[in-house]
């Protein structure tokens, strides 16, 4: 379980993350949404101690990660399998080597077991014949599913996506959506999403975060949401189904 | 006033940065086995494909001081051996070194910044953190360690390679013989201005890698930080290797 108590970040005094508590539970999919610039990222990569907070502090599995020693904070990342923005496949590397990277530094396999394992997670985000690709010649949403083959192939116990959606068609959009729900479903994993794709949110979520100028404002299911009462939720909400562009693809909210 | 404060301060910001990224990468000096097969392929990055430039550059200025040097002996009275007593002490003590620092400086310095620092904004070094990699071992260690292994490698084929251009030189262009050029190089060779060279080489290693690996490893603002950082870590290398040169001198010659 992860426990977020009272995080404060500010950057050059500007404040980013004002306060926000939050709890994750274990294999829950928590899909936090927000605007743009509301601090979504920023709390993604507190959750990996990436970044430092200001204040507050997280807590997974009980550990305090700000408090922890370099090396203990790698061994806790190890649990962890993310998925950045923009993939951040390594580009000195194809396909094959890149999910390869972390059973050759890490795992204890031979060779012909990382073969292995690299083909099942390349499998598992249907992308059996890309290995030899290098993430140039892949498109934004097969780089994705590489750097999530990526992310699995430790099998880490949470997996953290940074929109996970953003710069895609929607088609291809629905198939991470849909990659994401199987992967949870088949890994027994605990996913925290940070999005502002409606779709995706309907789509994945076990429960919902919004986060707004830096604070959690709302939080609950999708059944939730439904019935949710707060005018900048809702507006936040009717703004994403006036950029999907044709509000019956999207569901009922009012 | 503010603004005037902050950019004071700015120095003392990046000094400080800078230190804390060679402390970190000093303690993930025992993490042999996170680069070892990386030092392997930037010794080879910085050091073998460096040679031909370096060594065109050693040639052409072991050839250019020897035709300066001669030049510039009109005298009948000064034998012609003082032209190799002069232009092999120079490949030595400054130019083998200092050449080799700014063409490395340039070619190296400049590579480094630009890979870390794409790196950074393509969340290629977030990505090897979150994975529980220690990336200043993976990324900064390799690159710092080969630099100072292989610039007093081609420091040793710059001056090579520069007095055989002076020799050379002397010899096409009719102003000594061979045999006088190592005569008068032998004259005035003492082992202390090769160790001296050897001393400037690893420090000036050193200083280009550094620079450019916390130039890049902390690299922001997408592709106009990059290209910042590759200029910035050029500039300010070939910079510090300017002080660095005049500081040693000043303390062990």
């Amino acid at each position: 379980m992860i426990k977020i108590e009272n995080l404060y970040k500010s950057f050059a005094d500007k404040p980013v993350l004002k306060g926000v508590s939050l709890e994750i539970y274990d294999r829950d999919t928590m899909v936090v949404i927000g605007r743009s610039g509301s601090g979504k990222s920023v709390l993604l990569k507190h959750l990996i101690g990436l970044l430092q907070p200001d204040r507050g502090r997280i807590l997974v599995d009980g550990i305090d990660i700000n408090k922890a020693k370099y090396r203990e904070l790698r061994q806790l990342r190890k649990d962890f399998g993310v998925l950045f923005q923009g993939g951040a496949l390594f580009d000195s590397m194809d396909s094959f080597d890149n999910v390869a990277f972390p059973l050759r530094t890490f795992g204890t396999i031979s060779e012909d077991g990382i073969k292995k394992r690299v083909h099942e997670c390349l499998d598992l985000v249907n992308l059996p014949d890309v290995g030899d690709k290098r993430p140039s010649e892949l498109s934004g949403g097969m780089q994705k599913r590489v750097a999530l083959a990526r992310a699995i192939s430790l099998e880490p116990r949470y997996i953290l996506y940074d929109e996970p959606t953003s710069g895609l068609d929607p088609e291809t959009s629905n198939t991470i959506d849909e990659l994401i729900r199987r992967l949870d479903q088949q890994l027994n994993v605990t996913s925290i999403v940070i999005t502002h794709d409606m779709h995706s949110v309907l789509a994945i979520a076990d429960r919902i975060a919004f986060i707004h100028e830096g604070e959690i404002r709302w939080t609950g299911t999708v059944d939730d949401l439904h019935n949710a009462e707060d005018e900048v939720l809702l507006a936040f909400v009717r703004a994403n189904e006036y950029q999907i562009g044709d509000p019956s693809e999207t569901a009922d909210l009012s | 006033m503010a603004a005037l404060t902050q950019r004071l301060l700015n120095p003392a910001r990046e000094l400080g940065r800078y230190s804390l990224l060679l402390y970190h990468a000093a303690t993930s000096l025992t993490e042999f086995g996170t680069y070892r097969q990386n030092l392997v392929t930037q010794m080879v990055r910085i050091g073998i494909d460096s040679l031909p430039i370096v060594s065109l550059a050693a040639a052409f200025s072991g050839a250019v001081t020897t035709v300066q040097t001669a030049y510039q002996l009109t005298s009948p009275f000064i034998p012609k051996t003082i032209i190799g007593s002069i232009v092999a002490p120079s490949m030595i003590l400054e130019l083998g070194v200092v050449v080799t620092g700014f063409i490395l400086a340039g070619r190296v310095g400049a590579r480094i910044a630009a890979e870390l620092g794409t790196m950074r904004v393509s969340e290629q070094i977030d990505a090897l953190e979150a994975m529980g990699l220690n990336s200043v071992a993976y990324l900064v260690m390799p690159r710092v360690l080969a630099g100072m292994i292989m610039f007093p490698v081609l420091y040793v084929a710059a001056c090579f390679v520069g007095i055989g251009g002076g020799i050379l030189t002397a010899q096409v262009g009719g102003y000594l013989s061979s045999g006088e050029f190592i005569q008068g190089a032998r004259d005035f060779f003492t082992p202390f201005s090769a160790y001296f060279g050897l001393i400037k080489s690893v420090t000036f290693g050193f200083i280009i890698t550094s620079i450019a690996c916390y130039k890049g490893y902390y690299t922001q603002g997408g592709a106009e930080g990059v290209g910042k950082s590759t200029t910035q870590a050029a500039v300010m290398s070939c910079v510090f290797i300017l002080f660095a040169d005049l500081l040693l001198a000043t303390l062990l010659l």
